[in-house]
């Protein structure tokens, strides 16, 4: 059996029992429609986000900066809005305005992305670093433009992203799809797929190969700004608002995901199905830990241990492998 | 003389200076002794943490849950000593057990199945805080013992200043210093201590030449937790309260003071005397925008742009050096 389909049968073996252990404590309660469609609502935010983190990861780097480049982005929009509308901006809006901002924040976005990669691909300054003061740059911006207040009531249009649906199908699980197939598309069926999984695994074979590590470097960081960007979109569309420091706890979450469907920290592997079936298992736990009201914290402890857990099964499958293979 | 200037840690002290200039020439009451003891007794917390956080990236790791273990330890220690009563020296000593235990866990996790520091720290963080709320209920303890209260206020020696008010060292600073004292030696004269270097310069060799890695890593963040637990009584002598949620969320911040001071997160390289000053920069960033009158929220905009600023220099200088030497090579 392909050793990357038994990966993702593990993740679903797991995703399976978690969704039989939360339905069974929780009753018919978990399996309602209004249950289901909550958890497609809060999903694809940390999806997103942890899709921006895990093309870092895949080079074996890592990019602190997303949140706070995320709440940038959305106060960039905000404020675009709230500029062009006046201070009441949650009654109409032309669609172009709304376009216009959108763009705008996404412009932005894009910057911070190349920024990042011009710090790690160009300068050689190691990613823990340069997206941790990206990150911390980022956030003083965003703390300036708004003056820490919280910038809030955006127009139809906005909310409509975050919390319409279509067919039934929330808006932002749309959007969640298409940027994860496009992720996944990138990653298997293109060039820059291939290298960014190579440059992972072994940077100066990479190079050595003949493949420019700097341009794949700067366009992973900058596929990484932004995912982050439509992250944004769909926060603060959610939220109805925007602020500096939104999300934070968002960060550890994005590593655990990622982690957990199988990306590894060191760089090289991972794929988008394992993330998509790890961020199920994510949301499901949380979804049924919340409905059997369990402290806010206590789910923080668990996802802590949950991934210490994983990690070392991976470890322990992997050298369970290793004595197969030399026996 | 050279040498000198060739020092990332010399180039950190010339930023203070010129920093420093600048401030005093907007408020002159930054350079004054009192304004200096005051900032070494407040940044001692810092600083404390600063000092573990070194010996884990010249270890080559990397340590994201101390400040949930200050916290822990700090919490521990304040229910400890209201509710059984105790002395400062058992208050350091309940707070020291807790901080080396929760470090040394990490060390085992990450020897025993060898998950990197950065993800095994930030899953504990996340256990250790969220378990901590959990059985606290996030409630504050303003209420201490007096022996506690009094022990912050003492001073080494005590100075007059022109308005008739009282300052001096204060005996915060001096247990800063006196860890301060025993790193270094640790770092430079013992053979564990060397062998810090050599795991983080390459862990490899560092086993080949008979270096046990596991008592190095147990080492290495036991003593991180160890200093977080002291910094945990430090902060509570500082405050005078024990705030569950003061403080997790600022160990990027003691990360960077820690760069900025030159140690590599690669291992292998990093100084006390660079940790300090990069702890004695960001101390002064942050008081002389307070003095200068610059409103709060510039603040991360400063740091930020002087950390990505620093990195940025230093990594390009590491890599111009690199390519020099493979010219050498091929020629």
């Amino acid at each position: 059996m392909n050793r990357k389909f038994s990966d993702n049968l593990i993740l679903l073996l797991a995703l399976v029992g978690i969704i039989l252990l939360m339905g069974g404590l929780n009753g018919a309660q978990f399996f309602q429609a209004r249950n289901i469609q909550t958890m497609a609502f809060q999903l694809p935010e940390l999806g997103i986000l942890s899709l921006a983190m895990m093309v870092t990861m895949l080079t074996a780097g890592i990019n602190l900066s997303i949140i706070a480049s995320a709440n940038l982005t959305s106060i960039i929009i905000a404020l675009i809005l709230s500029r062009v509308m006046g201070s009441d901006m949650s009654e109409g809006g032309s669609v172009g305005i709304v376009v216009l901002a959108i763009g705008a924040g996404l412009l932005v976005s894009v910057i911070i992305g190349l920024f990042n990669g011009f710090l790690v691909a160009s300068l050689d300054v190691s990613p823990i670093l340069a997206t941790l003061g990206t990150m911390i740059l980022l956030k003083g911006v965003s703390i300036v433009l708004t003056k820490g207040y919280v910038i809030s009531g955006f127009p139809p249009l906005i909310r409509f992203i975050g919390n319409g649906s279509v067919l039934g199908i929330p808006m932002p699980m749309i959007i969640f799809i298409i940027s994860a197939a496009v992720m996944a598309l990138v990653l298997t069926r293109t060039s820059l797929g291939v290298n960014i999984y190579m440059l992972g695994s072994n940077a100066t074979a990479c190079h050595f190969s003949g493949i420019e590590n700097r341009k794949v470097l700067l366009k992973t960081y900058l596929i990484s700004g932004v995912y982050a960007g439509i992250a944004a979109i769909i926060m603060m569309s959610r939220f109805n608002s925007a602020k500096a420091d939104y999300g934070e706890s968002y960060l550890l979450m994005t590593v655990l995901a990622a982690v957990l469907g199988g990306t590894s920290a060191a760089g090289g592997f991972g794929k988008v199905s394992g993330l998509v079936i790890a961020l199920v298992i994510l949301q499901v736990v949380s979804n049924g830990l919340n409905l059997m009201r369990v402290n806010n914290f206590l789910t923080i402890a668990i996802w802590g241990i949950i991934l210490i857990l994983v990690m070392v099964a991976n470890y322990l499958s992997k050298k369970y492998q290793q004595k197969r293979w030399t026996a | 003389m050279r040498k000198l200037f060739s020092r990332y840690e010399t180039f950190v002290f010339i930023a203070i200076v010129m920093l420093g200039a600048i401030i005093t020439s907007v408020n002159p009451n930054f350079l004054t002794l009192e304004n200096f003891l005051d900032l070494f007794k407040s940044y001692s917390f810092v600083g404390i943490l600063a000092i573990g956080v070194l010996f884990v990236l010249v270890s080559g790791g990397i340590d994201i849950s101390f400040t949930a273990t200050a916290t822990v330890a700090m919490y521990v220690m304040a229910v400890i000593v209201n509710r059984y009563g105790g002395n400062m020296f058992t208050a350091f000593l309940i707070a020291s057990v807790v901080g080396i235990i929760l470090g040394m866990f990490n060390a085992i996790i990450i020897h025993y199945f060898k998950i990197h520091s950065i993800i095994t720290t930030i899953a504990t963080l996340n256990i250790y805080y969220g378990l901590l709320i959990v059985f606290s209920g996030g409630k504050w303890i303003y209420c201490l013992p007096t022996w506690f209260r009094e022990f912050a206020q003492v001073r080494v020696f005590t100075l007059t200043n022109s308005m008739g008010g009282e300052y001096g060292l204060s005996i915060i600073t001096v247990i800063w210093l006196a860890l301060l004292a025993l790193a270094w030696v640790i770092l430079r004269y013992t053979v564990i201590g060397r062998g810090v270097y050599a795991l983080g310069g390459n862990p490899v060799s560092a086993q080949r030449v008979g270096f046990n890695i596991l008592r190095l890593q147990l080492f290495v963040y036991g003593f991180m937790g160890w200093l977080a637990g002291v910094a945990g009584v430090v902060l509570t002598l500082l405050v005078q309260s024990v705030a569950p949620n003061s403080i997790v969320g600022k160990e990027l911040d003691v990360l960077a003071a820690v760069v900025l001071g030159g140690a590599s997160l690669l291992g292998g390289v990093g100084t006390l005397w660079g940790t300090l000053l990069g702890v004695i920069l960001v101390a002064t960033m942050n008081n002389g925008m307070t003095l200068m009158r610059i409103p709060a929220f510039w603040y991360d905009v400063v740091i930020g742009l002087i950390i990505v600023i620093s990195v940025s220099a230093s990594a390009y200088q590491h890599k111009k050096k690199k390519n020099k030497m493979i010219d050498i090579e091929v020629d």
